[in-house]
């Protein structure tokens, strides 16, 4: 049988929503990259057309679980390549809060800047 | 099913003339998330600029942009991103017990794919800068 790599143990909760968030992640990225350098070309972006967008919900919704989901991903997999890669004990303990305050932190500022383009939460 | 092998650590980069091609792809795929990881932190920092006002968001963006070096990293991070999707693709279906023995295979097809889409949109990213 062909041999599969992963720095994941399979079956746990972390390889689990690593996969989840890996599903969703694959179309709105394509999508974003799409949307920001094809149809609307990255040199033309003004506050304004960032504005108008994120005063839909749909797109509002979709950046602000974009955000969520892809920091998660992004974080969890750093982490379980520091595992894979030996790291244990307090150091790991250390590196788990790191990013976890990390994550809060990003997570916080992407929103404040996406409310303050749609000027509240668009409802 | 696909099945996980224990191969304890591997990251001994010591013998990378051994490494087949599931290896490789599980390095690039490794490398292409670090980078990723590392720009979505980057790119919230920017986009903050939207907080000090509108002035400040737009001539930040395009002061950004009307660089020939910053178009050059999208197109690197356009590679980066595009591999990593297509290889989480293949990843996915191998988790879920598909083409697992046309893995070595389907990471070579997401390596030619990346690197057409790539130089097919060259031209978008360096416009205007050129």
């Amino acid at each position: 049988m062909a041999e599969r790599y992963s720095s994941f143990q399979g079956g746990t909760q972390r390889w689990l929503w690593q996969r989840i968030t890996a599903a969703f992640l694959v179309v709105v990225l394509a999508f974003h990259f799409f949307l920001l350098h094809f149809v609307n070309h990255a040199s033309e972006v003004t506050f304004g057309m960032s504005e108008a967008r994120m005063q839909t919900l749909t797109y509002f919704s979709l950046m602000i679980l974009f955000l969520i989901t892809a920091t998660f991903h992004g974080v969890n997999g750093v982490y379980n390549a520091l595992v894979n890669q030996g790291l244990t004990g307090q150091k790991l303990t250390a590196v788990k809060w790191t990013l976890i305050v990390a994550s809060a932190l990003l997570i916080v500022q992407g929103v404040r800047t996406a409310l303050t383009w749609a000027g509240g939460v668009p409802i | 099913m696909s099945q996980s092998y224990n191969r304890g650590l591997i990251e001994d980069f010591g013998r990378w003339r051994e490494f087949t091609a599931g290896m490789w792809a599980w390095i690039f795929h490794k490398f292409t998330g670090w980078v990723l990881v590392g720009y979505l932190f980057t790119h919230i920092a920017v986009l903050s600029t939207a907080l000090t006002g509108e002035a400040a968001y737009t001539t930040t963006i395009q002061a950004l942009e009307s660089l020939l070096v910053v178009r050059i990293l999208e197109v690197g991070l356009l590679a980066v991103a595009v591999f990593h999707i297509l290889n989480g693709l293949r990843l996915l279906l191998v988790d879920l017990g598909v083409g697992l023995e046309a893995q070595d295979k389907s990471f070579y097809a997401s390596l030619v794919l990346t690197g057409a889409i790539v130089v097919a949109s060259v031209p978008t990213f360096v416009a205007e800068v050129l």
